[in-house]
């Protein structure tokens, strides 16, 4: 299979089987067999999707850390910005991640949205195209049209489909995510005045005096943390995951909260490296005050859903902590070795976060489904009526608790064994997750799966049909799998680590 | 004493248009009300002639005549074919609007076109008195278009305040006109560089005259604190004449504003920029944030316009060729997207309703999926996010302002403040452009009327709505072209 134009076709597909999946409409019914149809249509796109994004992992070339699969044309020549696409170890398993999750969000959604469902998965393709976009964009303002052009899609899926209170947490969504990006958009512009082009990788080359580098390191934060989120501009989280439908709540978690740590990678510490480092500690004590605090707030939660937000956002910690531990390592240290291994564990966190924070939302969503409440409170004693569906959920509590074997151990355990390096009381803070982390998600586990059938709607739920059963099985495998044999993504991922390393080790002053 | 006879080539379209006007102002004399569809279709053709003419007679290079004070560039040729096919847009928003409300006057039309004499005879200026000639033609329009609906009182009332705060700023302007006369001693704009390079610009009674100028220029434009009429004027307005200002007018005002800086007064920019920077900060300010608390949509457009008048004076303030690219395209694509918006509203009106309300685009999506993401394109495409239009347009206004801080010393720090202010209003200006969405896209519709229009006008707000986002995935023809035209 020729692999020339790949990521625009991965960029473009799904966009296009978007607006083919709008014009097919879904009769407005969606027992209607025009919306069976669309259905079908959207499904089997997202699996040609998934299926075409196959050759980024095996023809992937884990040798070099040099831009894969490029594609470059000019595009706008008055700004010298281009239409300029390519993937390296960074980038390319958060594709992979992208095209694996909306399959699972598209099956998720089969019975349960009732209205203008047409537009549900038209909304959620066209999302995927722009999100792929993100991760492959190599020129800023073509990452910055996707960046935003995102947060249409997902403004609509929360406005539309969400709960109670929708309209309050979309529109704060947009807002604080829209106020974020801008001053990233000023500093991308001001780069551009200074390097003619909109070229990502000019950007990682050129040099910038320190207070330039200051301002510009804090616009990328105020953008990405936004987006991570990181403790105190998190508030958007809880309230978009509340309210979005579950499909909504699985992307937003295990895809959009990624495009925050990917944007640190890939502009915040390449173009400001010495920004970064001066004001690393900052960083550090917003991922550590993420990691306990937050934890401990996920702690007291009744809303199941609030529970997965609060300890995404914890989780999410730890990628911010392993990707700024790296100036502690090297002062207390002079070890490179151990730096790339806090920015391996990130990522490998991100990935393994996607998966895991997307089942836990996957499994609220099952439960939803049946009872329509999310209330720990109003659940109890599920695993004798649903027993499988309580394996699922155990195993991916375990998960998310970081039990070895699972992809969640991995990335953490990485992240705190390069903390042990830089520091041992920030190892000390980020270790507090494995008691919490544990704390949180089994509690409530023990409340909703365990003990004796609390009420009759518990007694009457019905165990996981065939749809679930798939959806959940896919994620089982890939959690597993990543859990004991993560090694052809750390493969994946080395040699563009390496080469972040050592480009961030060097001034730009 | 010979007499010399002038190069006419350069006013073609505008003696063109004028000999139309009387054309279709005769033939309306004889057809009925019924029949007034003929009158509409008369001024189509004319607007088409006059389109053909201007860019048949489009010169290569600048051309002067009537003794300098008239001249013909490729910047005149854009303006025109922007405003003339602006024109042609009001008109196919307005055709339905017009006959459902019993208002089936030819005055709509024949005023509109008379506007349009004026705007043209603005974008030729070469002297302040052609420029002011041209404004009042403009203006003279507007107050009667504004009054058309006779019987309505409302309308009255906009007329009314419109003319009299129109006239004080003309009055204004005329006397700021004045005073640069005596200083330079001169009307004509080349002239007047040239004079200014020989008397300098140290002159207090100079600048006393340039800001009299400006009060002209913002009044025209709606620039806070000269924007006390627009609010009123659009919301009191009909529709059709909503759409008029709202977007030919924006056209005529940069041309207002890019004859008299660019081309007359670019010594002054030292003094003209720091006045623009306060006029456009406070609009930015004032526009967004009243915008939040509308409930009129007409009106809330009326203060976004305000806003994004702040960003068009940015681009005249960061005085460098890229500004002025910037406030170029900025006009261009907001002139077309604010005609989408306005056209709408005119869409969803029926006869003795109007759908001013945001509450009546409620469940508009759950009506008509189409128009609903329509109004979302024009709505996305003001608010100024990617990849619609309007983002580039900022982004342009907003990369000449940092090219500009590159360049001007210690006052840097200014001009990346100017530009992070402007960030930070546009985020609070989403604020009211997402809100139409809601409505349209989240809530229930309490008004489920068939919507009803002509082929061509759905069709021609289905081409404007795509060319909104169209223009924004490839923007770089249009990029392009205004940098060809200014530069």
């Amino acid at each position: 299979m020729t692999t020339k134009n790949l990521l625009s076709l991965l960029i473009w597909l799904p966009v296009v089987a978007g607006f083919a999946a709008l014009l097919i409409g879904d009769g407005g019914d969606r027992t209607s067999a025009r919306a069976k149809a669309m259905r079908w249509f959207s499904l089997l796109a997202s699996l040609l999707i998934a299926a075409f994004s196959l050759p980024l992992l095996l023809q992937f070339d884990k040798s070099t850390a040099a831009m894969q699969f490029v594609e470059r044309l000019p595009w706008i020549t008055r700004f010298n910005a281009e239409y300029y696409l390519g993937v390296d170890g960074l980038s390319a398993p958060l594709i992979l991640l992208t095209t694996f999750i909306t399959p699972l969000v598209l099956i998720s959604a089969w019975e349960v949205i009732k209205d203008r469902s047409a537009q549900y998965f038209a909304a959620f393709l066209i999302l995927e195209g722009l999100m792929i976009g993100v991760f492959c964009a190599l020129d800023a303002m073509l990452f910055y049209v996707f960046w935003e052009a995102m947060l249409v899609p997902m403004f609509l899926i929360i406005g539309v489909w969400g709960g109670q209170r929708r309209i309050y947490a979309t529109i704060k969504f947009f807002l604080y995510t829209f106020l974020g990006s801008v001053f990233m958009l000023v500093s991308l512009i001001y780069l551009y005045t200074r390097t003619g082009s909109y070229d990502l990788l000019e950007f990682h080359k050129v040099p910038i005096d320190a207070t330039a580098q200051t301002l510009i390191f804090l616009s990328f934060v105020a953008a990405f943390a936004v987006k991570v989120p990181m403790w105190p501009v998190h508030t958007w989280l809880p309230d978009a995951h509340v309210e979005a439908p579950t499909g909504g709540s699985v992307v937003l978690a295990a895809v959009m909260l990624k495009m925050g740590g990917y944007g640190f990678v890939r502009l915040a510490l390449p173009i400001t490296p010495d920004a970064s480092g001066s004001l690393a500690w900052l960083l550090i004590a917003l991922s550590l005050i993420a990691v306990v605090y937050i934890g401990l707030v996920a702690l007291v939660q009744s809303d199941m859903k609030k529970l997965i937000a609060y300890s995404s956002i914890a989780h999410m910690g730890f990628v911010t902590l392993g990707f700024f531990l790296f100036w502690g390592i090297l002062e207390s240290t002079g070890d490179t070795n151990g730096v790339a291994l806090g920015i391996t564990g990130a990522m490998v966190q991100m990935i393994s976060h996607g998966l895991i924070s997307g089942a836990m939302f996957l499994c609220v969503g099952v439960m939803y489904d049946r009872v329509h409440s999310r209330n720990i409170g109003d659940y109890g004693g599920v695993v004798n009526t649903m027993p499988w569906f309580g394996a699922f959920m155990v195993l991916f509590a375990m998960s998310n608790a970081g039990l070895p074997g699972t992809s969640g151990f991995v990335g953490e355990f990485m992240v705190i064994l390069a903390s042990f390096k830089a520091n041992f009381w920030i190892a000390l803070l980020a270790a507090t997750t494995l008691i919490l982390g544990a704390s949180y998600t089994l509690w409530m586990v023990k409340r909703v799966l365990f003990g004796e059938v609390a009420n009759d709607k518990v007694a009457a739920l019905q165990d996981l049909n065939a749809r679930e059963f798939l959806m959940l099985t896919v994620l089982a495998v890939g959690v597993l799998l990543l859990g004991v044999w993560p090694q052809p993504l750390v493969e994946m991922m080395q040699p563009s680590v390496d080469a972040l390393v050592d480009h961030i080790g060097r001034s730009k002053l | 004493m010979t007499f010399e006879i002038p190069n006419f080539g350069p006013a073609i379209p505008e003696m063109v248009l004028l000999g139309l006007i009387s054309v279709v102002l005769i033939a309306d004399l004889f057809v009925s009300d019924e029949k007034r569809i003929i009158t509409f279709w008369l001024s189509m053709v004319s607007l088409a002639v006059v389109l053909v003419c201007t860019l048949y007679t489009a010169p290569g290079e600048r051309i002067e005549t009537f003794s300098g004070s008239y001249v013909s560039d490729m910047l005149a040729t854009v303006l025109k074919v922007a405003a003339t096919a602006c024109l042609a847009l009001v008109f196919v928003y307005s055709r339905d609007y017009l006959m459902k409300n019993n208002l089936r006057k030819g005055e709509f039309y024949l005023l509109s076109l008379f506007g349009l004499l004026g705007i043209f005879v603005m974008i030729s200026a070469n002297s302040l008195l052609t420029l002011y000639l041209g404004l009042e033609t403009l203006s003279l329009s507007l107050y009667a278009l504004v009054a058309f609906d006779r019987d309505s009182r409302i309308c009255a009332e906009a007329a009314m305040k419109y003319f009299v705060l129109g006239a004080i700023a003309s009055g204004a302007f005329l006397y700021g006109v004045s005073l640069v006369y005596g200083i330079t001693g001169t009307i004509n704009f080349v002239e007047m560089t040239a004079a200014l390079q020989r008397v300098g610009s140290d002159d207090i009674a100079l600048w006393f005259g340039l800001a009299f100028l400006i009060v002209g220029i913002a009044f025209k434009f709606g620039a806070v604190p000269f924007h006390m009429w627009l609010p009123d004027v659009y919301q009191g307005a009909r529709t059709p004449v909503t759409l008029y200002l709202g977007s030919l007018s924006k056209i005529a005002s940069f041309a207002l504003a890019a004859r008299i800086l660019i081309d007359g007064l670019p010594l002054l920019h030292e003094q003209w920029h720091q006045m623009l920077a306060v006029l456009a900060i406070l609009s930015l300010a004032l526009g967004n944030v009243v915008a939040i608390a509308q409930t009129n949509i007409k009106r809330m457009l009326a203060y976004s316009t305000i806003s994004h008048v702040g960003f068009i004076l940015l681009g005249f303030f960061a005085g460098n060729n890229e500004g002025y690219q910037a406030a170029l395209f900025y006009t261009l694509t907001y002139a077309f997207t604010a005609a989408g918006a306005f056209g709408v509203v005119a869409l969803l009106s029926r006869a003795g309703f109007e759908a001013e309300n945001l509450e009546d685009f409620a469940g508009l999506n759950a009506r008509s999926p189409w128009f609903a993401a329509m109004m979302a394109c024009f709505m996305l495409g003001m608010a100024g996010i990617p990849p619609w239009v309007g983002f580039w347009a900022k982004l342009h206004i907003i990369e000449a302002v940092l090219q500009a801080s590159r360049t001007v010393g210690d006052a840097a720090p200014v001009f990346v403040g100017v530009a992070i202010t402007m960030v930070l209003f546009s985020v609070v200006g989403a604020y009211y452009y997402l809100r139409v969405l809601k409505f349209m896209y989240f809530d229930d519709a309490k008004d489920n009327a068939p919507i009803e229009a002509s082929v061509d006008m759905k069709l021609a707000l289905s081409a404007n709505g795509l060319a909104i986002l169209a223009l924004g995935i490839v923007p770089g023809g249009l990029l392009a072209l205004c940098a060809r035209v200014i530069g």
